[in-house]
């Protein structure tokens, strides 16, 4: 048997948490130290393993690879199954990529409990992974919510003022959309064990499963709630704006960066293709939402005193875009919200972490506080402007590639989604250069930022990868788009089958059985 | 090769961005001119390599890389050199030289860092210049597109500190990106229509097609990507912009904002002319949108008092005609008049950064006057270009601005024509209204600074003091400028310019036949307006000053409308911007987020909670375990299910 590469991507955080247990310095300040360097390491090997395996990942196959099956609690059909596919693939490089970063950047800021800090940091890792690599629906589920809870204590311990409330409504908002959640989940078991008798949660045995028209509906909604709150697709964003504000810098940048994303690969991995004809007939009412969504979020965020609440809407808009290309399910809108999940995970963690590297100097975060920063640190304003081209989605670097698939895809099922979603470009760039020239450009208006340090070296090696990244999906996007799009394709004719085809024909259930595509819409 | 010629100031940049503080102001200047010459050499071989090829078959390809590629959409990395380009690459490369030459000496007050920064933007503005004219495909092109808006964006905002400099560079990259939604749509629905993005395969599966006698599909295509070119040439209604992006530096204007990027929209036009010429309605609203901006531009030029706005209204006028001659299908006239425009409308502004120069930062005309004793090099090489834009015979506006008048007149334009002859008439009246004020006569009583700009330093010599006249690098390009926009109209002797670019406008672009004794008539008529203007202006502003302003006083309204730019500025803030801001601010943000949705969420939490006192109080003492409870109740449920 071969290695186990994706059980070691959930495990080696794991591990590494549980050695932070023992780490243990001769003062407060030592161990603090050491509790971050050994979780820096363990996060640095958790990256250089999914660059391995995008290394070994075979391009040209639409099937899931490194797939490791061992049965759980045979009784009810659950069992430890997991894999990756393009679509999953680079997911997990993004998670293992802005975890280090997002240790890296609270090296100075957390003041208390750094061990701990970063044993949630680690745990949180795990479960994002395990989100990613899951093949089994109850698998899935207990990562997802146990991802919760380590992201509950980083807002609740070391967040800002109102953290605790901000936390609470984390929780609750999130878990309230996934109780539905799991309510399908065993309904899909017990619907598994109608057809054959015997209970399932592997998905691919789900998938083939024939889900009666109704239930469908039902199903797809309780699905699409949990989804749509992780997204945070409008109206269900309200939870996000509060969580960033108050998360610390690493939440903030895990959070947009991987968290929102397991709400956009739910719909695509799990709610749309599970219940193919009810997403079909949902699909205009996500995209309206999504669209409502990019143009909301950017017209809320235009107006934010406060930065980190300006880049959170800013997430609602352009998750938005990526539900957009998802509901277009096309080729383009598919893959082009793939990409966008990545592009928005490095940008927006980008712009998390230069907000974050002016609020450790100036303790605030509101806009008016500053003003002719570019006099003081050229780097840093460098830097911010790059993040921030990258966000508005300046051809050349990575937002375009994304958005421009979206626009596509979206273009190619209804123009009129696609218009109105186009006028999100004008709306990113006002209000993201409208916060650059009110903190950059000017004079120094406010004492205290007139002796501000430029870039550390640490903060250096904070900001220079994701610039690189971005650089490189801009200039390079196809090293990404290639391996992501047989899953693409694959999971797309799957889907327009089963979505036009199953109400006559039956599927054989066991084998999963599919004809050759057909459909030239599937493109 | 090609991909050497956007590479070259490419890696320009890439020096100056990393080293280019601890390198000096001389080794900054000379990489930045260098990396320029050398793109520049590079094109001129490129030109020559083509010129050889027989005319039919004219076409240099540079594939480099496979962009994006997603299903059956497919992008490459391709540049593409035809007629077409090989005079835009000249033009960019070769003023793009002379203007980075000119900027080591105009610069020269900077710091090294600001230097350094100043000729990196420079550099990496040529780079994506040269894209996007190379650009074989639409989104290359794009790339271009968007590059050199954020060039102008950061070169606008170049003196930063300056509140209204940052406020027109993003004013330009806003307005910019308003008509970039529509080009982004409507290269969507090329590709669907088409099923591909690039100019030639577009080309030639419009060609197999009737033009569209309604409103088609073609139509609506075009239709959005002009949207786009009136972006970014500032065209009506999105010309705003422009006027304001005189923040930047001199130089800049000249370059970015004269001579090249706004001609980037006339440009794609000429790119997609199979396209276009297959939309005839689309062509009509380019052309009388052309024709208006051009008149409107010209009206308001011949009041302002900047220097520079006269000049950057002179670059919206002269825009739209190009617009004009796109649109009645004269797509050899319009390049001819693009090309010929970079040159002496690059020289009017290094001209006028010549006498701001001198004069410390001042650009108000009032403050000007008898310049022509103290500064003969810039004084004698403006005029030479006053004239070449005012369409005096033998220097090189005459000539483009012929073609474009008679072609409006014999595709049956008429009306066209004449907006185009009045326009000509203004140009010409404004053009030496500057010559007037700013060199004739007497020089003002020193005035107060109005342009309080942090740089340059506003020490407005006293009147007696001696200027100084443009340093040798100034001097110099100014002079190569001056030959050029006097020569450079030859070049089009005998229609050879047009014949030259006819292959990048085939297959099937419509044929304007010129009736020779009309065209000869229509000739003296341009000229003699140009002389017109020229008079009108001597006797208003040259001979005695009063004369203007009492025809200012007598039309307080007009005047009033026209110093106000016809208050669009104003019409835009109170229709479009504030309502935007307010309803966002007052209504989305304040009442339907934090009160209706987060109200209704945290609403369903308290209903919750206020099921019992006692589970409220559980609630807020110890949220974990209500989270918790949640949880386990999940985990019931499961039980339940699992075991039942």
């Amino acid at each position: 048997m071969s290695f186990p590469i994706l059980s070691s991507l959930i495990a080696l955080p794991i591990v590494g948490a549980v050695l932070l247990l023992f780490v243990r310095g001769v003062d407060e300040e030592q161990t603090a130290r050491l509790a971050r360097q050994v979780a820096l390491i363990v996060s640095v090997l958790v990256f250089f393993e999914t660059l391995l395996l995008w290394a070994r990942f075979n391009p040209a196959s639409a099937d899931f690879q490194f797939v490791e099956r061992h049965a759980w609690i045979p009784a009810f059909g659950i069992s430890y199954a997991i894999g990756v596919d393009g679509i999953s693939l680079f997911l997990l490089v993004l998670t293992a990529f802005l975890t280090p970063i997002a240790l890296l950047s609270s090296w100075e800021s957390v003041h208390k409990q750094m061990k701990a800090f970063c044993m949630f940091v680690l745990l949180l890792e795990s479960a994002m992974m395990g989100v990613f690599v899951s093949l089994d629906l109850f698998l899935f589920y207990i990562f997802w919510d146990a991802m919760l809870v380590p992201m509950y204590f980083l807002i609740g311990i070391w967040g800002y003022d109102r953290r605790i409330y901000a936390a609470i409504k984390f929780m609750l908002y999130t878990m309230a959309g996934s109780v539905l959640m799991l309510l399908a989940i065993l309904g899909l078991a017990i619907l598994h064990y109608n057809a054959t008798g015997s209970y399932s949660f592997d998905l691919l045995k789900i998938y083939a499963l024939n889900v009666p028209r109704p239930v469908q509906f039902w199903f797809f909604l309780a699905f699409a709630l949990a989804f749509a709150i992780k997204v945070p697709l409008f109206p269900f964003h309200t939870w996000l704006p509060d969580a960033h504000v108050e998360a610390p810098t690493a939440g903030s940048v895990i959070l947009a960066g991987v968290l929102l994303k397991m709400g956009t690969y739910g719909l695509l991995r799990f709610a749309f293709p599970l219940f193919p004809q009810a997403a079909e007939f949902f699909a205009p009412a996500l995209a309206v939402l999504a669209v409502v969504g990019i143009i909301y979020g950017a017209l809320v965020a235009m107006v934010q005193p406060d930065m980190k609440k300006l880049v959170a809407y800013s997430s609602v808009s352009h998750l938005g875009f990526v539900v957009l290309g998802l509901a277009a399910m096309n080729t383009q809108g598919v893959q082009g919200a793939v990409y966008q999940m990545l592009n928005h995970g490095v940008s927006t963690g980008g712009l998390f972490l230069i907000v974050g590297m002016l609020s450790d100097r100036r303790h605030t975060r509101l806009i008016a506080e500053f003003g002719g920063l570019k006099k003081v640190m050229p780097h840093l304003v460098a830097a911010f402007l790059l993040v921030t081209l990258s966000s508005i989605g300046l051809p050349g670097l990575n937002g375009f590639v994304g958005e421009f698939l979206i626009l596509l895809g979206a273009f190619r099922w209804d123009p009129r989604f696609a218009a109105f979603a186009a006028s999100g470009v004008i709306l990113s760039a006002t209000y993201m250069l409208w916060m650059f020239q009110r903190v950059n450009y000017g004079t120094v208006t406010n004492e205290k930022n007139a002796s501000l340090p430029d870039l550390r070296p640490r903060e250096w090696v904070v900001i220079v990868p994701i610039i690189a990244v971005a650089i490189l999906m801009g200039v390079l996007p196809n090293l990404f788009l290639a391996p992501i799009e047989p899953s693409v394709e694959k999971l797309l004719n799957q889907f327009h089958q089963s979505s036009t085809t199953r109400i006559e024909a039956s599927v054989d259930p066991v084998t999963g059985h599919q004809s050759p595509p057909t459909s030239e819409a599937a493109r | 090769m090609l991909l050497l010629i956007p590479l070259l100031p490419l890696v320009g940049f890439l020096i100056n961005a990393s080293f280019g503080r601890r390198i000096g102001k001389t080794a900054s200047g000379a990489v930045a001119c260098a990396a320029m010459v050398a793109s520049f050499a590079v094109s001129a071989l490129a030109v020559w390599q083509l010129l050889a090829l027989p005319e039919e078959s004219r076409a240099l390809v540079s594939h480099a890389f496979t962009w994006i590629s997603s299903g059956a959409l497919s992008v490459g990395v391709t540049l593409r050199l035809d007629p077409l380009s090989a005079v835009m690459i000249l033009v960019v490369s070769g003023i793009g030289s002379l203007i980075h030459v000119y900027s080591t000496a105009y610069m020269r007050e900077e710091t090294d860092s600001e230097y350094a920064r100043y000729f990196s933007y420079l550099n990496l503005f040529a780079a994506f210049m040269l894209v996007l004219v190379l650009g074989a495909n639409f989104l290359v092109m794009f790339v271009g597109w968007e590059g050199v808006g954020l060039c102008s964006y950061l070169l606008i905002g170049f003196w930063y500190q300056k509140k209204s400099a940052s406020d027109a560079g993003k004013k330009a990259f806003i307005v910019n990106r308003i008509g970039d939604f529509g080009f982004i749509l409507g290269v969507l629905l090329a590709f669907v229509r088409f099923g591909s993005v690039d100019f030639q395969e577009i080309a030639r599966s419009v060609a197999t097609l009737s033009p569209e006698t309604t409103f088609g599909t073609i139509s609506l295509i075009t239709l959005l990507l002009f949207v786009g070119a009136t972006g970014k040439s500032a065209q009506i209604p999105l010309f705003v912009w422009l006027p304001d992006a005189m923040e930047g530096p001199t130089p800049v204007s000249a370059l970015i904002h004269a001579a090249t990027m706004v001609t980037a929209g006339v440009y794609m036009i000429g790119r997609n002319a199979v396209l276009f010429s297959h939309a005839p309605q689309t062509l009509a609203i380019v052309a009388v949108i052309g024709a208006a901006t051009a008149l409107m531009a010209g009206t308001i030029g011949l009041v302002q008092n900047d220097i520079k706005r006269v000049l950057a209204y002179s670059t919206v006028s002269q825009l739209g005609y190009m617009f004009l001659a796109m649109g009645v299908g004269a797509y050899g006239a319009g390049i001819f008049h693009l090309y010929t425009h970079a040159f002496f409308k690059a020289l009017l502004f290094l001209g006028s950064g010549a006498v701001i120069h001198a004069l410390h930062g001042e650009q108000d005309l009032r403050h000007m006057g008898g310049l022509r004793k103290e500064l003969p090099i810039t004084y004698w090489t403006f005029v030479i270009g006053a004239m070449a834009i005012a369409g005096v015979p033998g220097l090189a506006g005459f000539f483009s601005k012929d073609e474009i008048l008679s072609s409006a007149y014999f595709s049956g334009h008429q009306i066209l024509w004449a907006v185009g002859l009045l326009t000509a008439l203004l140009t010409a009246i404004y053009m030496f209204r500057l010559v007037f004020l700013a060199f004739h006569g007497e020089r003002a009583e020193h005035p107060a600074p109005e342009h309080g700009a942090p740089h340059p330093a506003p020490q407005h010599p006293a009147p007696g003091t001696h200027l100084h006249d443009a340093p040798p690098a100034m001097a110099l390009v100014l002079i190569v400028l001056a030959i050029g926009s006097a020569l450079a109209g030859w070049v089009g002797w005998g229609g050879r310019f047009e014949h030259f670019l006819k292959p990048s406008f085939s297959p099937q672009t419509a044929e304007i036949v010129a009736e020779g004794g009309a065209e000869m008539a229509l000739m003296v008529t341009a000229t003699v307006t140009a002389l017109a203007g020229i008079a009108i202006a001597f006797v208003y502003f040259g001979r005695a000053r009063g004369a203007a302003d009492a025809l200012a006083a007598r039309f307080a309204g007009l005047h009033r409308v026209l110093l106000n730019k016809y208050y669009v500025d104003e019409v835009y803030d109170a229709t479009v911007v504030q309502p935007i801001h307010i309803v966002s601010k007052e209504a989305l943000w304040k009442i339907v987020d934090v009160r209706v949705l987060d109200g209704a969420v945290n609403g369903v939490g308290e209903t919750v909670g206020g099921l019992s006192e006692l589970l409220r109080r559980l609630q807020t003492g110890s949220v974990r375990a209500y989270a918790a409870s949640l949880f386990f109740g999940v985990v019931m449920i499961l039980g339940y299910y699992l075991w039942r």
